[in-house]
């Protein structure tokens, strides 16, 4: 058997699921079933999207803390678009909208990070009152109850549908299918093509980059727009997931998607970071937030529970690397 | 030298911003010089400005070691959470006399003493753990407000004795007391970082954290004493706003923490580390003030006052990373 | 395309100006194809801006550069690059968290223009590449678990990936060991017989003078010699890039009965030092010297609490050092100036006078508030003892010249009254003039008193300022000499054997 690495989070981060999971299984015995599956995966829908994309600015050594505003700023933007002037539009033409709207958000973004070279904790921070604010004073603070038809027939595609012994019925939504396609892209960009691989180089030395003659400014460039697509992506299907575009939602989960990723094995300094360790990464928050009752803990816990293990998850890795430094000296 | 001085003063961010803050009064004044200009005006935004702006004093702190501390306003509603438990359990609303003010003297020591403690958690986790300070306070935050949520189960907690409320609403002399706490608290701040040792080497220590290490500064101490003060200015702020609502709750302020690092930068403090003036961040938070009550006055709502901040935070960093963080080229020395 | 006979590379005249000041004059040398040449020179003498015109990074004002004897235009770094001009930097500018593979193929896929990352292409080329130099080393490990030898082996497979034809190395000798150096000249030659040529630039080329054809030697940006390796040796080499014969006059005696200031017993620390016991006494500079590797930094650091020994005992003027607290040596009057001034000892930014007064802050701030009149008037006093030219003490430290910047942390120290102060590469980034300078000040110390260690790679430096001077070798001091019974070949030989 491979010697067990217990330095990766992503290790750290698997064991704590499993312990969690076998805890939940004695004190429930029902919690290891289907419909737990299908909340699990339903919850990791829209923060599974947005994890990816916070994976991808971590990795290329920058932080986005707007990628909410832009998820909210583009679900409702598209509504309000599609029922004003496009009811037919289909669902997929609804996302091409969304993922338009989101890419050209993180345009924003990008211009000022990678064209003025600003830091990007105060670009984002910024972006994401600026987004938010627009949306409210411009575009509308009231929420869109009816949404148009293309997303509300996206809101009732489900991939699996069953009925538990108990006669209640449980269904897992389509949009788990946008996740996984989102994964796969994300991962096929960073690991298959010259422009992820760069990404991780520019985390890694933007002055090495810049000197072997990586074109550092579009790589940022374009790891804003993507991630703004995500988000805008994220956004839509939030909404069509909801029946409801409501401009006050997914703004304040931004912090908790970057703790997953952390959690997960990605650094702030960038140029490390895994998808498996960001999904397992989302897979404990969403735990965290569907099942700590099972555990025994009060669900209003569960923001301590999260802070908690994102103290831990990252505080171990920083308390061993600063040993090791110590030692090696 | 006193030339020099001169220049650099002149040349600093305080001195752009002054004009900045000056433009903005009187635009306000002019757009709206009934309401703008008007006692009633000046007294309230003197009641309103000092809670934010406590907490971009913390905010500052952190910044100058090249930090950050994004548990404050967590860490203020935990503080004023606590205490509003003490004051509505042991005092009540019908307190009156030296009970009440015994409970109030009571439930503010406790609040500090619960933002020191946190702001020990954060210096602890950053400087002993080697956290970076994103991290270490990102997670500190999550578990302040989590305790907040669970202490309440996220409703208010409300029914003080009369005497909380000359905390954010009273005066004296006509001067509003948060007024005068701010005031005191920035002449502290500005005066431990330019004329003690704790300060000059916080200083030191944001413009090079290895370079301070070798110079034989206490680095761990000095950590751990600037997210203690962070936090103790939090659990300020946080007293404050449960005196001006009356009441205290897990999700008050959650705007405050963007404007802290809003007018941090727009002070002129380098987010980087190294450079800041307790001067610049008190234009900021005028400017800030000015440009809220005026817009508001001009009918604006709240939430393009958050799309003007985003704006102007995002602007100042342009200037003042084109014109002062960048170094100016060194004269060559022969 | 390219006559048989042309050079590989050839420049002619070539010079260049900064705001008035001439960094390179006139220069003119040629580089055949599988031909290593020195270029020498110390720090300031134009070497850097010679590397950035060849890589096309800064045009010259004047002058022509030739590849393969066909003129060459306005260059940029891509010009270059397509020649086959390659540089390794001194900090080899890899990515840390790549693997060995993707650091060596990165390039070359960047040069091609590949939109896809292909495993299987970035691996036969590593596989390739190294095969090459002649070197086996897992393709998969990350490179940041690398030692420093590897690291440059990987940054000199990524030149080679790129069909380099011309090596430019920028000081490559300074972090190997003797042994990796070895290593690396064996390297060297197999990249000339495949008709790789090699340009080393260095301050310290003595090492790899027996792989090369030709020494050009730099001194205040023009050429003061050049011609076959096999005419110079390290003396003369020395002499022509200070441009100066006589040796700088070794220090006067210590006296027998002067105090122990400072006693090292059975330091230890695992991995780094072992067992290493000393004696300092008032007055004396002690030389440590060894191969990079050899423990002499780590301890350096353990002297100051930088690195916490595992076991043994510091004591100064009888009391015992708290071990691995910084704070504590500097108490007993331990002062230590860092090897890498720019990171570790200087605030950049902050203004000469802080920078200085930063030492002296609890003498002046008892109170509670501190005493600037007093603080700046020490601090201004000690940067004129010192002799530093600074035209104004509010000025950032960084405008200041490197042998200057020496002197200001030299300043924070000697403004606390040290009893011991350790010297870690007094001299390292700083002029010629600058360091005859500071040895000078190292010996008026010595002269007032002081313990000083001074560590060292530099063996003149050594040779000039040292009473004594302990060898270290894998960790352990080997040898203890007295500094006027020994010559710099003599030494070179005790530390490399």
């Amino acid at each position: 058997m491979r010697h067990i690495d217990f330095t990766r989070n992503e290790t750290l981060v698997g064991l704590i699921i499993l312990a969690f999971c076998a805890i939940a299984a004695i004190s429930d015995p029902g919690f290891l079933s289907m419909p737990t599956l299908t909340d699990l995966l339903r919850g990791g829908i829209v923060l599974g999207i947005f994890a990816v994309a916070a994976l991808l600015v971590l990795i290329s050594g920058g932080i986005d803390v707007s990628f909410t505003a832009v998820a909210a700023f583009t679900m409702y933007t598209t509504a309000m678009i599609l029922n004003t002037w496009a009811p037919g539009v289909p669902w997929w033409g609804a996302f091409l909208l969304a993922m338009g709207i989101g890419a050209g958000l993180g345009a924003i973004n990008g211009v000022f990070i990678a064209g003025f070279g600003l830091p990007t904790l105060i670009v984002t921070l910024g972006t994401l009152s600026v987004f938010r604010g627009f949306m409210l004073t411009f575009i509308g603070s009231k929420q869109i109850t009816t949404l148009p038809p293309g997303m509300r027939e996206f809101g009732r595609m489900m991939v699996i549908r069953g009925t538990n012994p108990d006669g209640s019925f449980y269904s897992l939504h389509a949009a788990i299918l946008v996740t996984v396609g989102a994964v796969v892209l994300t991962w096929a960009i960073l690991h298959r093509t010259m422009l992820g691989r760069s990404i991780f180089a520019i985390g890694g030395s933007v002055e090495s980059a810049r000197r072997i003659g990586i074109n550092v400014r579009r790589t940022q460039f374009f790891v804003y727009v993507y991630v703004g697509m995500l988000a805008g992506l994220a956004g839509v299907i939030h909404a069509s997931m909801a029946r409801v575009a409501n401009p006050f939602d997914l703004v304040g989960l931004e912090l908790s998607v970057i703790a997953a990723v952390v959690l997960g094995g990605a650094r702030l300094a960038g140029g490390y970071g895994t998808l498996t360790g960001t999904l397992l990464g989302v897979t404990l928050i969403v735990l965290v937030r569907n099942s700590l009752v099972v555990l025994g803990i009060p669900s209003t816990w569960q923001s301590v529970a999260v802070g908690v293990l994102l103290l831990i998850g990252t505080g171990l890795p920083a308390w061993q690397a600063k040993r090791a430094a110590a030692r090696a000296a | 030298m006193t030339n020099s001085r001169f220049a650099t003063l002149i040349a600093g961010p305080e001195a752009r911003l002054a004009v900045i803050a000056l433009i903005v009064f009187v635009a306000m004044a002019i757009l709206s010089p009934d309401r703008f200009l008007s006692v009633q005006n000046m007294t309230s935004m003197a009641f309103q400005f000092p809670e934010f702006a406590i907490l971009a004093l913390a905010m500052t702190l952190t910044m100058l070691t090249g930090g950050i501390d994004l548990s404050v306003v967590g860490l203020a509603n935990l503080s004023a959470i606590v205490a509003a438990t003490i004051l509505t359990t042991y005092a009540g609303p019908t307190a009156t006399g030296s009970a009440a003010f015994l409970w109030l003297g009571i439930a503010s020591a406790v609040a500090l003493a619960i933002g020191a403690l946190g702001g020990l958690f954060n210096g602890i986790a950053i400087a002993v753990f080697g956290l970076p300070p994103i991290l270490a306070t990102l997670g500190s935050g999550l578990i302040f407000t989590g305790f907040a949520v669970a202490l309440t189960g996220g409703s208010a907690v409300m029914g003080f004795p009369a005497v909380v409320a000359w905390l954010g609403n009273g005066t004296v002399v006509g001067i509003p007391v948060p007024l005068i706490l701010f005031a005191l608290l920035a002449l502290a701040l500005s005066f431990v970082l330019t004329r003690t040792a704790f300060g000059v080497r916080v200083q030191m220590f944001g413009a090079n954290p290895l370079a301070a290490r070798f110079a034989a500064i206490d680095v761990t101490g000095l950590l751990i004493r600037v997210y203690v003060a962070s936090g103790i200015l939090g659990s300020i702020a946080g007293m404050l706003v449960m005196s001006r609502a009356n009441s205290a709750k897990a999700d008050y302020g959650s705007s405050y923490l963007l404007l802290a690092v809003l007018i941090a930068v727009l002070g002129g403090v380098n987010p980087y580390g190294g450079y800041g003036r307790v001067i610049g961040v008190v234009l900021a938070v005028l400017t800030m003030q000015f440009l809220s009550s005026g817009l508001n006055m001009l009918g604006v709502s709240n939430f393009a006052r958050e799309l003007i901040w985003g704006v102007l935070l995002i602007f100042v960093m342009i200037v003042n990373t084109r014109l002062v963080y960048r170094p100016r080229k060194p004269k060559p020395l022969t | 395309m390219t006559a048989p006979s042309a050079p590989l590379i050839a420049m002619e005249g070539v010079t260049k100006t900064y705001s008035g000041i001439t960094a390179l004059a006139d220069i003119g040398f040629t580089i055949g194809a599988g031909e290593a040449v020195c270029l020498a020179g110390e720090n300031g003498s134009g070497k850097s801006t010679l590397i950035k015109i060849l890589a096309g990074v800064e045009q010259p004002d004047r002058g022509c550069i030739h590849f393969g004897g066909v003129e060459q235009g306005p260059l940029n770094p891509r010009l270059s690059a397509a020649a086959g001009v390659m540089v390794i930097f001194q900090d080899f500018s890899i990515f840390p968290n790549l693997s060995v593979a993707e650091n060596i193929a990165f390039s070359a896929g960047l040069a091609q223009s590949h939109r896809l990352y292909a495993r299987a292409r970035v691996r036969a080329l590593a596989t390739a590449t190294l095969a090459r130099v002649g070197v086996d080393m897992n393709l998969d490990a990350p490179v940041e678990t690398l030692s420093v030898a590897h690291k440059q082996l990987v940054a000199i497979c990524r030149a080679l990936a790129c069909d380099a034809r011309l090596i430019i190395m920028d000081e490559p000798t300074t972090a190997l060991t003797e042994r990796e150096v070895r290593a690396l000249l064996t390297i060297i030659r197999r990249l000339k017989s495949d008709g790789v040529a090699v340009l080393f630039v260095s301050h310290k080329l003595a090492e790899v003078l027996e792989v090369c054809e030709k020494v050009v030697v730099l001194r205040n940006g023009r050429k003061v010699a050049e011609g076959p390796a096999t005419e110079f040796d390290a003396a003369s080499l020395t002499r022509h890039m200070t441009g100066r014969d006589v040796a700088e006059t070794p220090p006067g005696p210590v006296d027998p009965a002067a105090l122990v200031l400072m006693q090292v017993r059975g330091l230890a620390k695992s991995g780094a030092f072992d067992d290493v016991s000393f004696d300092l006494r008032a007055g004396e500079v002690l030389g440590i010297s060894g191969l990079l590797g050899s423990g002499r930094t780590s301890l350096a650091k353990a002297l100051f609490g930088l690195v916490a020994p595992d076991e043994g005992s510091v004591t100064v003027d009888g009391h015992v050092v708290p071990l691995g607290d910084p704070l504590a040596a500097a108490r007993s009057g331990v002062g230590y100036v860092p090897e890498d001034r720019l990171t570790e000892g200087l605030f950049l930014m902050q203004s000469i006078a802080r920078n200085v007064a930063i030492g002296r802050l609890e003498a002046h701030g008892q109170s509670g508030i501190l005493d600037f009149a007093g603080l700046w008037g020490e601090a201004v006093e000690w940067l004129r003892k010192l002799n530093v030219k600074a035209p104004d003490v509010d000025a950032p430290v960084r405008s200041l010249s490197g042998g200057n910047q020496q002197r200001v942390v030299l300043a924070r120290w000697l403004s606390r009254s040290p009893r011991v102060l350790v010297l870690n590469g007094p001299s390292v980034g700083v002029d010629v003039g600058s360091k005859a300078d500071i040895h000078g000040i190292i010996r008026e110390l010595s002269a007032q008193g002081l313990g000083v260690i001074v560590i060292s790679d530099d063996l003149p430096e050594l040779l000039a300022t040292c009473h004594r001077i302990l060898v270290m070798k894998g960790g352990c001091v080997t040898e203890d000499i007295a500094g006027d019974a020994t010559t710099e070949a003599d030494l070179a030989h005790r530390l490399a054997s």
